[in-house]
């Protein structure tokens, strides 16, 4: 027993790639889970951005936007510039905003609320103030509707009493003057109570909501929830993409050049740079296979929407596999050893894929991971795939993505070149 | 006298501090099959690899049918087979010679024609569309060759192609090298088995610390190194303690085992009339002789004498 202690502690203690995987990998993925799940919290009430567009114009509806404005948990965008200048926002841009993933929220306040407001109080009933959200994300919408009732509460406090006071005199006849005055006493204090922010005049017991707001899906997807299943098929798609991609690449590299088919093949009229392209172009297509039986079974055990989708799937599952294989290339370049390559790979490739949204979608994590997740591969492919899906994007909207992953796939290419220089005449 | 092939001229190629080939000088000639011999780490497979264009030398210069060799590429009438099985395990043998046939610019009918060729000659045609996961290692090494000569080459250069296989096989490579020897193929190949290099090759090269130390035939090779000399060596009936002194003559080169005392070593130039008189010092010291044994001059021996007998790793 001691003897086998021994052979496996001097076996681990020389493994520099075991050791890697054994106790930096489950560190290295504490860290990234408890940074995109340990903000979660805080950037779910405190960064939300929200496009507001007051069709109303009146005294309510500008105290409800400063009431919005003032709120710690939401960023408010009330322009076409995102920077503050241009044109006050209208309705169509601010759908256009949320359609196309820039703000998860918006909120239209309809003309009409201000006098509704003003007339019946606590007892609502006007027109309903509209959320038009991406309910891809669930969370955001939420939190904006509980918002928008305390905001209605709190920014104005004074024209509620107002409103309520007629609806009382129009039930229960005129009040004398002295009541009249006691009213209208309060009503200073109560305004200034409103401008300056404090939620002490607003009772979660009222009994009825100030403002009826609907929540309206603008994604207005024939099904969402298969279309979201095509988000996890493609993240968990890509994130298996680059596994294979970076096992293949290892497998058409440093195993050739372990068994001497390399040598052989260096020494054909192929040269370096065709025996890259042409694994390149093999794990591309095995890539390409290798989403496409995904998706497939997605369409096939899930109902995924893949049929109507096609143009879009192909466009960014050929650039994906693409920049997925060159990737693998550049890996497998980069690696000396099979073992080094699948420890490097694993923490690399696992990383990417938490980061870049295969794991957790990128929209529902803090402003600032969204950020860092464009550094990665996964995000830009996922990305694409759900604009077709979800966003039901044109092709010609997915440049972004394409430009990104194209541009990688050369810089990859271009890397994976120069590192297998090392197998070309010393 | 055959027309030169290939030649290497004062090839010099370091590697860090490690000087791999130190002015190295050879020549392969048409329709031979040359032995290039050399202790572990001499620079015999760097050698190989600068010829076959995937190393480039710091100096000197390797001339293949009067071309110098960029050091950067193949040259197009070289057919390499590297020491290791470099074939793909899960093709057949004949999905094997068509990828690498392809990759060598045949195509078609010619390509049919070779590869057909190759089986035949490596006997692997009643294999050909095996998985090659399921051949012997001695089925490997064949088709390894196979894929080297397929496209038919003017040139061969064969790292250690009889490594790990057994006899039955290295005879049948030995004959498909010769094969192609008789047909104008000039062969190079490296290899630890000397008795194979004496019995199979037509010429050696001995390489040692990255220079060639002797070359030529192996009666060149002998009488520039160990000579005409037969060892004779003659295992007593017990140990012999005396002084080697004792039992040697004037002209007589001898020597006791240190290790086994009973054996008894001498270097004779005329066996028939040097052995009769070592008999009798034998009996006249007390003992009797249980075995004689009598070996002409080897390539073991030759090598031995010119790379000494300290391990090199």
């Amino acid at each position: 027993m001691g003897t086998l202690l021994r052979i496996g502690f001097i076996n681990l203690r020389r493994d520099r790639v075991a050791q890697a995987l054994t106790f930096v990998l489950p560190i290295v993925f504490f860290s990234i889970f408890a940074t995109v799940f340990g903000g979660q919290q805080e950037a779910a009430t405190s960064s939300i951005r929200l496009a507001v567009v007051d069709e109303d114009r009146s005294e309510v509806s500008a105290r409800l936007v400063e009431g919005l404005r003032r709120e710690k948990a939401l960023r408010t965008r009330m322009t076409e510039d995102a920077a503050g200048k241009g044109k006050p926002l209208d309705r169509a841009a601010a759908e256009r905003l949320v359609r196309a993933g820039d703000l998860p929220v918006a909120v239209v306040i309809p003309r009409g609320l201000g006098a509704s407001f003003t007339q019946r109080g606590f007892s609502g009933g006007g027109p309903p103030v509209q959320l038009l959200s991406d309910v891809s994300d669930r969370i955001a919408p939420q939190i904006i509707l509980g918002l928008m009732q305390k905001v209605a509460m709190t920014a104005a406090p004074d024209l509620l009493l107002q409103g309520d006071m007629r609806r009382f005199e129009q039930y229960a006849g005129a009040l004398t003057p002295e009541q009249k005055a006691a009213v209208d006493s309060w009503v200073p204090m109560l305004k200034a109570q409103g401008q300056s922010g404090s939620s002490g005049g607003a009772s979660s017991g009222s009994a009825g909501m100030p403002v009826t707001v609907d929540v309206v899906d603008i994604m207005r997807t024939g099904n969402r929830e298969r279309s979201l299943i095509s988000f996890y098929a493609a993240g968990i798609g890509v994130m298996f993409l680059l596994f294979s991609a970076v096992g293949g690449a290892g497998g058409a590299l440093l195993d050739e050049a372990e068994a001497g088919t390399l040598e052989r093949l260096l020494s054909t009229n192929i040269g370096m740079t065709g025996v890259l392209l042409g694994k390149w172009v093999f794990l591309a297509l095995v890539g390409c296979t290798q989403l496409t039986v995904m998706f497939l079974w997605g369409r096939l055990a899930f109902g995924l929407p893949l049929f109507s989708h096609l143009p879009g799937f192909a466009i960014m599952t050929i650039a994906t596999s693409a920049a997925a294989a060159a990737l693998g290339l550049v890996l497998a370049t980069l690696a000396r050893t099979r073992a080094q390559l699948q420890g490097f790979s694993t923490i690399f490739i696992l990383t990417m894929s938490a980061l870049g949204g295969s794991m957790f979608p990128r929209f529902l994590m803090s402003e600032t991971m969204q950020k860092i997740g464009l550094l990665t591969f996964n995000a830009w492919a996922l990305d694409g795939y759900l604009k077709v899906f979800w966003r039901q994007a044109a092709v010609w909207q997915l440049w972004p993505q394409l430009l990104v992953l194209g541009t990688a796939t050369a810089v990859f290419l271009g890397i994976a070149r120069l590192l297998a220089r090392r197998w070309e005449a010393v | 006298m055959s027309t030169t092939v290939l030649s290497v001229t004062a090839a010099k190629k370091r590697f860090g501090q490690v000087v791999a080939l130190d002015g190295a000088t050879f020549e392969l000639r048409q329709g031979e099959l040359l032995a290039l011999l050399g202790p572990n780490g001499a620079g015999k497979t760097t050698l190989i690899r600068a010829i076959a264009g995937r190393v480039r030398l710091d100096g000197g210069e390797i001339r293949v049918f009067d071309r110098t060799l960029d050091g950067r590429s193949t040259p197009p009438e070289l057919g390499i087979v590297p020491q290791e099985v470099a074939i793909y395990p899960l093709l057949t043998a004949r999905e094997n010679l068509q990828a690498f046939g392809s990759l060598h610019g045949l195509t078609g009918a010619a390509l049919a024609k070779q590869v057909d060729w190759a089986l035949d000659r490596t006997g692997l045609a009643d294999r050909a569309s095996e998985s090659v996961k399921q051949f012997s290692g001695g089925m490997r090494r064949r088709l390894n060759i196979a894929c080297g000569i397929l496209h038919r080459p003017r040139i061969v250069l064969l790292d250690e192609p009889t490594v790990g296989v057994d006899p039955q096989s290295r005879d049948r490579i030995y004959d498909v090298l010769a094969e192609l020897a008789r047909s104008g193929v000039s062969l190079l190949l490296t290899t630890h088995h000397l008795e194979e290099a004496e019995a199979r090759c037509s010429r050696t090269v001995i390489i040692d610390h990255g220079n060639v130390i002797a070359s030529g035939t192996l009666s060149e090779l002998v009488d520039q190194t160990v000579g005409r000399h037969r060892l004779v060596t003659l295992r007593l009936d017990a140990p012999f303690d005396g002084s080697a002194a004792v039992l040697r003559s004037a002209s007589d080169d001898l020597s006791i085992d240190e290790s086994d005392t009973r054996l008894v070593r001498a270097r004779m130039r005329d066996v028939a009339s040097g052995l009769p008189p070592l008999l009798e010092r034998i009996r006249l010291a007390g003992r009797a002789v249980d075995d004689v044994e009598v070996r002409g001059p080897s390539l073991q021996s030759v090598f031995i004498h010119l790379t000494g007998r300290e391990l090199r790793e």
